[in-house]
């Protein structure tokens, strides 16, 4: 451990990372540009979550890291093992009591609190990409308010769908000004983005990063004859038996049976081992 | 009567080369102008210049806006011109895909402009879309296709539903019949002139098409060289052509 930095980066780059994250706390939704550095990973693998993670990670610091909920997938344990390797923190699986939480594609279960940090893996930090490939264009949107390109993307859905479809990455407006993309989280979790805890963005291959400081106002877009709903399977998980967690469908066999488990992994073992049983528990047991 | 729009010695260079000027006119509301002339004559950098795409290197350019009356907008700030650029004014391209987004929605297109001024009911926006197709003669059943699935003529159709939705009182048009065969350049300036009279349009509209300007302007500009060289009534233009060039121009047609 002795080879690397504290947590990989060196201290100039740590700087320049925490100099972006305080410029986005200070304008929330703002998408911040960054020099950012290579990191040992591919990109799409959270480049950018890793770069604002290490500025933001001090070594009393626990660390937990998702990955779509769970904390025991391939891109989860890597990046945990990297922190655990070249940062030396204390990590673990439970979200109480993490103080920095990394996260691809959601948010957890457990409500955080003012002490914590959440980190969000961002593979395209832009939300009016799809509809305006030119970035001169959608900077100048962005600093013109002109967001009504975003409706036209959600006018899109409902004349298709009948109803909004994005079901993840759906735009939010944050504090009344900028329209941000909350990263690939599924709309299940837009509500929760106004939370206790502060939530920063990173994006490594887009080179930027944002920020939602605690408590402030982020708003779901919608159409006042369509507004917005989070939705989630509507299905109680299997193991736990929450009616209010998100789900992921787990196909068992060619006969057409499937499982609805809970995509936070800590959540559903915290009920579990508090006596909490789903439908196939016990099945589970033996 | 204040001219809704008042152009005052707008001159544009790419370097060396003079790409417009000396350029005055008035046009007042409900009128038409029409602007000839071969191909680098200028009267598309003219155009642009007038819509705020381009910044002349002098001159002005005073719109009568709704709120504030006459204001220069070549020095006003980018937020308003963008804001008149989406709803007093519009812009028809010579190229529809220029001027849409080929990768939504005819609906969806012409939602756009409604919901950039604010317009957050669906219903209303589709009410309004299906509406507008009605009016430029697409069928309603075409409101969830793409413009990739139209043809030229209804591209250029749909192009001028998206703009005109927002009922913007001043329309600026590049070739908006260039590329179009005649039996459709036909069925579109019918369609045009026929919403310019019944909205009360003003619009500047740039071609080489003599046809076209005699159709739908109620007056002439004759570009060479970036510099006006004729300018009057279009009839009396086309009919008592004065200037050399002009002459030229109006005998270059060929007669079937």
């Amino acid at each position: 451990m002795n080879e690397y930095n504290f947590a990989y980066l060196d201290e100039q780059t740590k700087r320049m990372i925490r100099r972006a994250i305080l410029k986005g706390l200070a304008v929330p939704g703002y998408q911040v540009p960054f020099a950012s550095r290579e990191m040992p990973m591919p990109y799409g693998w959270g480049t950018g979550g890793v770069q604002v993670s290490a500025a933001t990670l001090t070594p009393g610091d626990t660390l937990k890291v998702i990955d779509q909920g769970a904390d025991d997938t391939t891109n989860a344990v890597s990046i945990r093992k990297f922190f655990e390797n070249t940062a030396g923190v204390e990590t673990t699986e439970e979200t109480e009591k993490a103080t920095v939480i990394q996260t691809r594609h959601r948010i957890p279960e457990a409500k955080l609190r003012d002490d914590q940090i959440i980190v969000y893996q961002v593979p395209i930090p832009e939300p009016l990409r799809f509809l305006e490939p030119r970035e001169t264009e959608t900077r100048k949107m962005h600093s013109l308010e002109e967001y009504g390109l975003m409706h036209v993307k959600l006018y899109e859905d409902i004349s298709r769908h009948g109803a909004i479809s994005t079901a993840y990455a759906y735009p939010v407006k944050v504090s009344g000004r900028y329209v941000m993309d909350p990263s690939p989280i599924p709309k299940f979790d837009n509500p929760k983005l106004e939370m206790d805890a502060i939530q920063l963005f990173g994006a490594g291959r887009e080179q930027r990063i944002y920020a939602v400081p605690p408590h402030t106002k982020v708003v779901s877009l919608d159409f006042e004859d369509y507004p917005f709903e989070a939705t989630k399977a509507n299905h109680p998980c299997d193991l736990c038996g929450a009616n209010d967690s998100y789900l992921d469908e787990v196909i068992m066999d060619d006969a057409g049976n499937r499982m609805f488990v809970c995509s936070d992994t800590d959540f559903c073992r915290s009920r579990r081992a508090a006596g909490y049983q789903g439908r196939m528990a016990r099945e589970e047991m033996q | 009567m204040t001219p809704l729009l008042s152009v005052q010695d707008i001159r544009k260079t790419y370097g060396a080369r003079v790409g417009c000027t000396g350029v005055n006119f008035d046009l007042y509301p409900g009128e038409v102008m029409g602007i000839v002339g071969e191909s680098g004559s200028g009267k598309s950098t003219l155009l642009n210049c007038l819509a705020g795409h381009l910044e002349p290197d002098m001159g002005r350019v005073v719109f009568d806006t709704r709120a504030d009356g006459p204001v220069d907008t070549v020095t006003m700030s980018e937020p308003e011109r963008r804001k008149l650029g989406r709803t007093d004014w519009a812009f028809v391209h010579q190229h529809a895909r220029d001027g849409l987004r080929m990768s939504v929605s005819a609906g969806g297109n012409i939602g756009e402009r409604l919901m950039a001024v604010g317009e957050r009911h669906y219903g209303a926006i589709r009410e309004r879309a299906v509406d507008w197709l009605g009016r430029v003669e697409i069928s309603e059943t075409r409101v969830d296709d793409r413009p990739t699935d139209f043809s030229g003529g209804m591209q250029q159709r749909l192009q001028i539903a998206r703009n005109l939705v927002t009922g913007p009182r001043l329309v600026f048009m590049d070739e908006p019949t260039g590329g179009l065969d005649v039996s459709v350049q036909a069925r579109l300036l019918d369609l045009l002139r026929g919403l310019v009279r019944e909205m009360g349009l003003s619009a500047i509209i740039v071609t080489h098409d003599l046809a076209v300007v005699r159709l739908l302007a109620d007056r002439l500009m004759v570009m060479k060289d970036g510099h006006v060289v004729e300018s009057g009534l279009t009839d009396q233009v086309l009919d008592d052509p004065q200037h050399a060039y002009t002459q030229l121009l109006v005998s270059s047609v060929l007669q079937v």
